[in-house]
């Protein structure tokens, strides 16, 4: 019987298999930030441990790091507290690191893709959830513990429980405005929280084909999200060209060699996987949540519903905590929710792509009076390309704030955050209660519907803007 | 880590399903740099509502959290799992556990044990009638035992052979992987040449 893709890339990885034991998998990357290694890096410590494969680990700044003033010292003494410690690390074990001010700096899950780091077939790991981003490119890629992280930085190796495999297919094309956010929220509010425990999913059809890596990478990183241990797709001629020059990318024949096994990797006609779920690209629209969870989303165009409605008590008393904290009343449509604050930003929607389409739907317009909005770029490499295109100033005439590069208001570690009771439309991923700011209520939305909630100042998609925007230059 | 074999203890009821990591341990508290001290942050928003369970003054002590489906969904700081351990929990009963979260349980000690839902709402009930009903969990019977009479519960669980061993022994995974160098070593020469390297050492 053939192999899904998931299975290959595992099989390649397995160092060692004992009946009874987990299997030991190889790693081929692992991504290091501030919060989730200054433990890790302790424990190695105590034991006289060195990191094994310092050529195969790299660090970068993002939770902690401000946005505004970088140059100044960081006011928050814990927070400078750990950035410190990882600096301190870092030098001491031998990892390279790219620290605030360095031009690498950013989101480590922009920061490794961008390097070329990560590539298709590769074992990816990080103490993220979201390291699933990585699955864009055909890596199997996945969160961990920090316990998990010492044992990385230790051995190069972990030991893995076994994976179950689910395929997610998309058929046929998504509408005009409908974005590779809206297509994850779709498919989240579907499964649910839990819908993919235990399970790799794999991204399938034509409109995960037609994705760019940038949108690629918005699905797989929302994985996690709906419980998933990774989210993976095929790499093809659009992970090949994405990669091709890139810093770390092989080069001549290296390349050749390279791509020959990419190619191999596809889940065979005859593979099985353990569970299915097709979705109808026609039938999706601009999706948001109204939750406290990223399954909790509907249509924009739909009501917010009524916690009666649910059959499941436990799901039912859920939607009802939810509306109660996000101050929401049921049966009202989701248009007329009033936001306070636009994020436009993080790991999931903060890339170029992301950054041009907010831009085309700002441009020669103005943000609604009352409303905040922050524009921050996933990484210092995006912000510096940004800035070249232009769209800097797109932002700033439009009233929003262009801020340094971040993890920033997706959760509110550094200063920028949500105040009690202030509402937002975030590109990020998580719409937990208080995950912005002790009290804040975020709506997850895309790009584009971040944008044009911020010109109407309540939820809202490109195609309500009626008016006709200011050719720019005028 | 320090061996599990059985405990027993009084429980703490946690009627709420989908449970995220940044409710268990907010985001501020991950700036600390140790793994102690985070028992305050523990559900720091909400053990600010008077009623909220934790709060009970019967309910202090407890060692045994008895939460909804879906526990632990969200990020993957383990920083959770040291905030319940840090305030007292041994373990943690649900009907079902987000995947990053039970790995890191189950790396750190803190016993992940699941039941089914209809056990879970049985253990609710007796814990709610009396506090001071002590839950049993057994990791060498794999069993949970509770309160006595028409309302005593006995579940067994399901836990795999490997981890089990790895907790009754107290076992460092690190330590039982560097037994394995050699074939560490061995796929390390295997591995093609040209994949990516972050630095030359
Ligand atoms: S941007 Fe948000 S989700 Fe991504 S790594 Fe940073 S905090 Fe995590």
């Amino acid at each position: 019987m053939g192999r899904t893709l998931a299975e290959k890339v595992w099989d390649a990885h397995v160092v060692r298999r004992a009946e009874g034991e987990p299997d030991l998998l190889y790693i081929d990357l692992h991504l290091l930030h501030e919060v989730t290694s200054p433990q890790a890096f302790d424990g190695l410590r105590q034991a006289g441990r060195p990191v094994r494969r310092t050529d195969l680990t790299i660090a970068t700044e993002d939770h902690n790091t401000p946005t505004l003033d970088i140059d100044k010292p960081i006011a928050d003494p814990v927070s400078r507290v750990q950035l410190e410690t990882l600096r301190r690390n870092a030098a001491e074990f031998g990892v390279r690191i790219h620290s605030l001010g360095d031009v690498e700096q950013g989101v480590v899950h922009v920061v490794g893709p961008q390097l070329g780091l990560t590539q298709p077939g590769m074992t990816v790991v990080c103490g993220d959830s979201h390291t699933s981003t990585h699955g864009a490119f055909g890596a199997l890629a996945f969160g961990i513990g920090t316990s998990q992280v010492e044992h990385v930085l230790a051995t190069q190796t972990l030991p893995m429980a076994p994976f179950k495999t689910m395929a997610v297919t998309v058929n046929g094309e998504l509408p005009a405005g409908v974005t590779a956010k809206d297509l994850i929220l779709a498919v989240i509010a579907k499964i649910g929280t839990g819908g993919g425990q235990g399970y790799v999913i794999e991204y399938r059809g034509e409109a995960v084909r037609n994705l760019s890596m940038e949108g690629r990478m918005t699905v797989c990183n929302m994985s996690i999200e709906a419980g998933a241990r990774a989210g993976m797709i095929a790499p093809d001629q659009t992970t090949f060209a994405y990669l091709k020059g890139r810093d770390h990318a092989p080069e001549g024949a290296d390349w050749d060699s390279a791509v020959e096994y990419w190619t191999s990797l596809r889940t065979d006609d005859d593979a099985v996987f353990d569970h299915e779920v097709v979705i109808e690209a026609s039938e999706l629209t601009p999706f948001v949540t109204w939750g406290t969870n990223p399954g909790q989303g509907a249509p924009l165009s739909a009501s917010v519903p009524d916690p009666a409605s649910y059959g499941d008590p436990s799901e039912r008393s859920a939607a009802e905590k939810a509306l109660e904290y996000m101050g929401l009343t049921a049966g009202q449509p989701l248009r007329d929710i009033k936001v306070d604050t636009v994020f436009i930003g993080s790991c999931t929607n903060g890339r170029m792509e992301d950054l041009r389409a907010v831009a085309d739907i700002l441009r020669g317009r103005k943000i609604a009076d009352g409303v905040r909005m922050l524009v921050v770029p996933g990484s210092v490499r995006v912000s510096l390309e940004a800035v070249s295109e232009g769209l800097d100033k797109v932002f700033t005439e439009a009233g929003a704030e262009w801020r340094y590069a971040g993890c920033s208001m997706c959760l509110g570690m550094n200063p920028d955050q949500l105040a009690p009771g202030e509402r937002s439309a975030s590109t990020s991923n998580r719409n937990f209660e208080g995950r912005q700011g002790k009290g804040g209520r975020t709506h997850l939305v895309s790009p584009q519907v971040a944008a044009a909630t911020a010109v109407l100042g309540h939820l809202a998609a490109p195609s309500d803007l009626t008016d006709v925007p200011v050719p720019a230059g005028v | 880590m320090e061996p599990f074999t059985t405990h027993t203890g009084t429980a703490i009821p946690l009627r709420r399903s989908n449970v995220d990591t940044d409710q268990i341990i907010p985001a501020h508290w991950l700036k600390k740099v140790t793994k102690t001290g985070f028992e305050d942050g523990l559900f720091e928003a909400w053990r600010k509502d008077p009623g909220f369970v934790f709060n009970e003054p019967a309910r202090q002590g407890a060692s045994v959290l008895v939460a909804g489906p879906d526990f632990g969904t969200g990020s993957s700081r383990e920083h959770a799992v040291w905030a319940l351990q840090n305030y007292g929990f041994k373990t943690v009963i649900s009907s079902r556990f987000a995947d990053i979260f039970r790995g890191n349980s189950l790396k750190g000690g803190l016993l992940t044990v699941v039941l089914p839902q209809e056990t879970v709402d049985r253990l609710w009930a007796l814990t709610e009638a009396d506090p001071a009903v002590e839950i049993t969990v057994d990791l060498v019977e794999r069993q949970v035992r509770a309160g006595s009479g028409d309302a005593a519960v006995t579940a067994d669980f399901e836990i795999d052979d490997y981890t089990r061993w790895r907790l009754l022994e107290g076992l460092d995974d690190i330590g039982l992987t560097l037994r394995h160098e050699a074939d560490v070593t061995a796929f390390e020469q295997t591995r093609p040449a040209w994949l990516p390297r972050t630095q030359t050492v």
